[in-house]
Formats: C-alpha cells, sequence, structure tokens
C-alpha cells in the first residue's frame, strides 16, 4: 500500500528529548524514514567566554556543560591547565578528585536509570534513582558547599581538603548503595516490558559506533572495550583495580546493562580511594609564576595564584567523564587568558549515532534508544 | 419558605459565640478556627442549609494557588533540579503541583528553568503563550534572571523577562531546591492577594 510520507517536529520543548533537543522525523506511518538531529538550543558560547576569562575563572563554566556529573568537567579542563602549566598536584589531591569523580558517575547513572525508565512509561524507578542521588548530594555539600555546580577541583589540587567525618559518611552511602544497585536489577531487568522495549531496539555495530565517534558506556554496549581510564592513565587509575564493563550486543539494553556494572565499578573504585586515602596537602605548594610573597596565612590555595600565566602552547587532554570521552585543548598564548578552548563533548558525538540507529523502527523506539545514550544538552550545544 | 422543594433559610451567626477571647492563633487549626469558617460551617449545617459565606476572591485565588500545574519545560541545569524538588526528598506534590504537564494547554505555571537563548527565546515565548489563562511564570536561576554567568555570551537572552512576564524570581546557580520552594511559597501568597480578575487589570 502506497502511503505519504509524514514530516514530524519533535521538540525542542518534549519531556523526553531531555532538555532542548529537536528531531526532524520523517514518517512512514508509524515507522520512521529518516530522522534529523537539530541542536543548538542551547548554544551559550562556552566555549568563546573561555577566551574572555582567566584560566581559573573559566573552571565554573566548565560545571555547566555536563550538568548532571560536574566534577569530571572540573577535571578534565584543569588537567589540561595543569598540563599546560606544568603544575604539580600532590597524591592527596588525586585521591580526592579520583573520589569525585567516581562518586559523580554513580550519580549521573542514577539520573540515567530514572529517566531513562520515565521517558519508558516507569515513574517509580526516578524515585528511587532521586532518593540515592538525595544522599550523594549531600556528601559533594560537605565537601564544596553546592549540589550541581561544584567548582571543587582547581589547577594545583582541590579547594578544600576532606571535611571531618566525610569518609565515614561515604562509606555508610556506599554500603547503602550496593545493596540498591541489586534492587534496581531486581526491580527493572527482569521485566517484561522493559525487556521488549530495550532488547535488539537501537542496534548500532562496533564498527558503525566507532565510526560515529561514540565514546564511553553507549561505545561499550557495542563490545568495545574503550576506557581512557585504562587506555591512557590519568590521575591514579593505573594503581586501581576496576574492570571495563562491556557487553558485545549493541542495542539499548546492553547499554543500560554497561551502566548498571559501571555503578558497581564506581563504587568498587570508591572503597579503594576511600581506605587508601593518603595523609598530606590537599593542594599543591609549588610557587607558581608570580608567586604572593605577601605572608598571607596557609589556606589551601594561598601558595598558588589566581592569574598566573602559563607558557605559550597548546595541549590536549582527555578524560573518560560518565558519558564518555571528553576532551579539552587549550591554547595558550602566553597571557593571562587561553587563547582557544576547545571542547570535545561525549554528549554530542554520541547524539550524532541517533539516525543509524532507529530508522525504520517507531517513535518509542527513538525515545528508548535515545535515553540509553545518555545525553545533556548542556554537553551537546555548549 | 418553601421554594420547588428547596428550604431556603436565612443564616444569622452569633459571633459572640465564635470568638470568645482574642488569642493569637498558634497552631494550623487554632489559625482555621480564627477565620470563622469553621464556625459557619457548623451553624450553617445545624439549620441543615448548604450555605457557604466567603468572598469570590478568597474561593477563586484558593482554587487556583492549590493546584498550580506546572509545564515540563526545562532549559538547562535548572531542570535537573527541578526534577529533585518534585521527587520524593523534597516533594512538591505538598503544594499540589506534583503534576508535570507536557502539553501547556493544561499547565498554570511556567518554571522558566535555565539559560534562555536566543535561539530558544521565540519557543519559550510561543509556550507562554499557548498556556490558558490564569498563568503565572516563574523565573529560576542566575540564568533566567539576568543571563547570569553568561551575561557576557553572544547567544544568551539577559534576563527571560525582555519576552514574557516574570511573577517570582528565583535566585541561584542552580537554586537549592529549598530555594526553589521559597519561590513556590511567595508565588502563592501573590496568588492569595490578587483581586478577581486582576490578572486582566480588572480590579485590583
Amino acid at each position: 500500500m502506497e502511503t505519504e510520507q509524514l514530516l514530524l517536529n519533535m521538540g525542542p520543548v518534549h519531556p523526553s528529548t531531555h532538555g532542548v533537543l529537536r528531531f526532524k522525523l520523517r514518517m512512514d506511518g508509524e515507522i520512521i524514514r529518516d530522522c534529523q538531529v537539530v541542536m543548538g538550543y542551547l548554544h551559550r558560547g562556552t566555549e568563546k567566554l573561555g577566551e574572555m576569562k582567566t584560566y581559573l575563572q573559566f573552571v565554573p563554566y566548565t560545571d555547566r556543560l555536563d550538568y548532571i556529573a560536574a566534577m569530571p568537567n572540573n577535571y578534565a579542563y584543569v588537567k589540561a591547565v595543569e598540563e599546560l602549566a606544568g603544575i604539580e598536584v600532590p597524591e592527596r589531591a588525586e585521591f580526592i578528585r579520583v573520589l569525585c569523580m567516581e562518586l559523580n558517575r554513580v550519580v549521573n547513572h542514577l539520573v540515567f536509570l530514572g529517566s531513562l525508565l520515565l521517558d519508558l512509561g516507569a515513574s517509580t524507578p526516578i524515585m528511587y534513582g532521586f532518593r540515592e542521588r538525595e544522599k550523594a548530594l549531600q556528601l559533594f555539600e560537605m565537601l564544596c558547599g553546592a549540589r550541581m555546580t561544584f567548582n571543587y577541583i582547581k589547577p594545583g589540587g582541590v579547594r578544600e581538603d576532606l571535611p571531618e567525618g566525610f569518609i565515614p559518611k561515604l562509606n555508610e552511602f556506599m554500603k547503602d548503595m550496593e545493596k540498591r544497585v541489586d534492587d534496581y536489577e531486581q526491580l527493572i531487568n527482569g521485566n517484561e516490558i522493559f525487556l521488549l522495549r530495550m532488547k535488539n531496539i537501537g542496534v548500532i555495530s562496533a564498527e558503525e559506533a566507532v565510526n560515529y565517534g561514540m565514546t564511553g558506556p553507549s561505545l561499550r554496549g557495542s563490545g568495545v572495550k574503550y576506557d581512557i581510564r585504562r587506555l591512557e592513565p590519568y590521575s591514579i587509575y593505573p594503581d586501581l583495580d576496576f574492570k571495563v564493563c562491556s557487553y558485545p550486543e549493541g542495542d539499548s539494553y546492553a547499554r543500560y546493562m554497561v551502566r548498571i556494572d559501571e555503578m558497581r565499578e564506581s563504587l568498587h573504585i570508591l572503597r579503594q580511594v576511600a581506605d587508601n586515602m593518603p595523609p598530606g596537602k590537599a593542594a599543591t605548594t609549588q610557587r607558581y609564576g608570580i608567586a604572593p610573597e605577601t605572608g598571607i596565612p596557609s589556606s589551601v590555595m594561598s601558595y598558588f595564584p589566581r592569574i598566573f600565566t602559563p607558557p605559550p602552547g597548546e595541549v590536549y587532554s582527555r578524560i573518560e567523564a560518565p558519558k564518555g570521552e571528553l576532551g579539552f585543548y587549550v591554547v595558550s598564548d602566553g597571557t593571562t587568558k587561553p587563547y582557544r578552548i576547545k571542547i570535545r563533548s561525549p554528549s554530542f558525538c554520541n547524539l550524532v549515532a541517533i539516525p543509524s540507529m532507529i530508522v525504520g523502527l517507531k517513535i518509542p523506539d527513538l525515545i528508548a534508544a535515545f535515553g540509553t545514550i545518555d545525553v545533556v544538552l548542556g554537553d551537546v550545544d555548549r | 419558605m418553601e421554594k420547588g422543594g428547596f428550604r431556603v433559610d436565612p443564616v444569622t451567626i452569633d459571633t459572640t459565640k465564635i470568638k470568645t477571647e482574642k488569642k493569637e492563633p498558634e497552631t494550623a487549626l487554632e489559625k482555621l478556627e480564627d477565620t470563622g469558617l469553621i464556625s459557619t460551617l457548623l451553624a450553617a449545617r445545624e439549620r441543615k442549609g448548604l450555605v457557604l459565606l466567603t468572598t469570590i476572591d478568597q474561593v477563586f485565588n484558593w482554587a487556583r494557588l492549590s493546584s498550580l500545574w506546572p509545564v515540563t519545560s526545562g532549559l538547562a541545569c535548572c531542570a535537573i533540579e527541578m526534577m529533585a524538588v518534585a521527587m520524593a526528598h523534597h516533594d512538591i506534590a505538598r503544594f499540589g503541583m506534583e503534576i508535570f504537564r507536557a502539553s501547556p494547554r493544561q499547565a498554570d505555571l511556567m518554571f522558566v528553568a535555565g539559560t534562555v537563548t536566543k535561539r530558544m527565546a521565540p519557543r519559550v515565548k510561543l509556550l507562554y503563550e499557548m498556556m490558558a489563562e490564569p498563568k503565572w511564570v516563574i523565573s529560576v536561576g542566575s540564568c533566567a534572571n539576568t543571563g547570569g554567568p553568561y551575561h557576557e555570551s553572544y547567544c544568551v537572552l539577559k534576563g527571560v523577562d525582555n519576552i514574557i512576564p516574570v511573577d517570582v524570581y528565583i535566585p541561584g546557580c542552580p537554586p537549592r531546591p529549598e530555594a526553589w520552594l521559597y519561590g513556590v511559597i511567595q508565588l502563592r501568597e501573590k496568588i492569595k492577594n490578587e483581586g478577581y480578575g486582576a490578572k486582566w487589570g480588572l480590579n485590583k
């Protein structure tokens, strides 16, 4: 039967597009024949703003890229600046940084779990996800006073040392969380409707995923064991014991399972970090550039000047953020402000693979496949 | 006085019996009693008549503020806090607001939660215009209030009040859920004191 093809607009205000994303769909009845992703509704000009700010002033802007998991953004930028300027970081600071990042990975996957299931029509898991997230956010509040936009990791270390009683509270959280992950699996994984909507939906082969430049859990769901923490180890990750989770199927269910497993791995890493936290200072004592000889009392950052000038040069530094490979390309021209900042964001690169996943499927499958890519629009549009 | 089988009886209330001494109300029940509403209803019930004494303003405003349905329109970071506010821990359902409507036609309230870029601004305005009267707007976060950290950016609107009227501004980047709830309470106070038709400029 010959039918007319319909152009359907989805978004930018749509509850399942996780913000302000728009799909232009060409529909043949219920079947999606063509899909075009229209983005840029949240383009805030972060990269250009970076050229107007000093190196330290740009750290808060990195919080607002991937606002569900802000710590890895902080770290990725700070790591680039540290490489550029040659700043040494004490061991304790690195431990605290990894602790923050892995805790944030758990938070990110909790939000992913909740919002994916909400999109699929189950309204209870998001309640569970946010219940645990709230506990993790209390830990972040102890660290830096903020819930989402931390501005905690700074060149040379972290802003404040761990507060008193942080590690016991973290242990409490981890003990609770380990049970919760099992609970989620019991609640969700056996659900027949869930399986029908996830299995063999949004399949992308390993080769295609690599060609699209997908990274992170979305790529590992296609069976590629690509993890920057292992391939190009940074910080204290070489000393840590964790496995890279991957599933070979490449469908929505595999991507979901990778994230559930990663939550466990992150908790495993957190336990190692919390148990082996070394003593020492949480920020560098290296006197860099125009060192303040003013005799300011020893707050952790007082050694490190607010304005500093890295030597001219350029650096690309990348880390494994919860959503994939997050890279910062920073160019210095020897002044107090960066000459150029380019952000390679994981959400953007993962998102472009959506059309190839869902052509030939129905709109509800688009929601399921899109949910498992785990996109944050602040990260896509920057 | 019988009139078509329906008995209409005038109600007289002895005010001296209702309030014997002036005491500052403390508990919620005492506050309710202080309004005289319960005594009025009890008096009416004794006479087996269905009489409610109030003003149109009070009834309309009470109905409106008790079930404000927000439209689901998260723009940026603040939208995640909007989700947190809606979840069990902070529980916006206490204010009758847990039903986030996907369609602006069914909503009374819009949270402008996040950065309004110049590209998104026409859509936000359209969304506001699609909502049925009476409608209210809460601008959440520094970005929606003034542009916030992105004030210098070439593509960000310097405050959502450039395009739509705003009732309550909540500062913060993003505001904590507690701040969010405080803003909601402020809006409820505002609605409580609105005159009938105030939205149309009839009776202020």
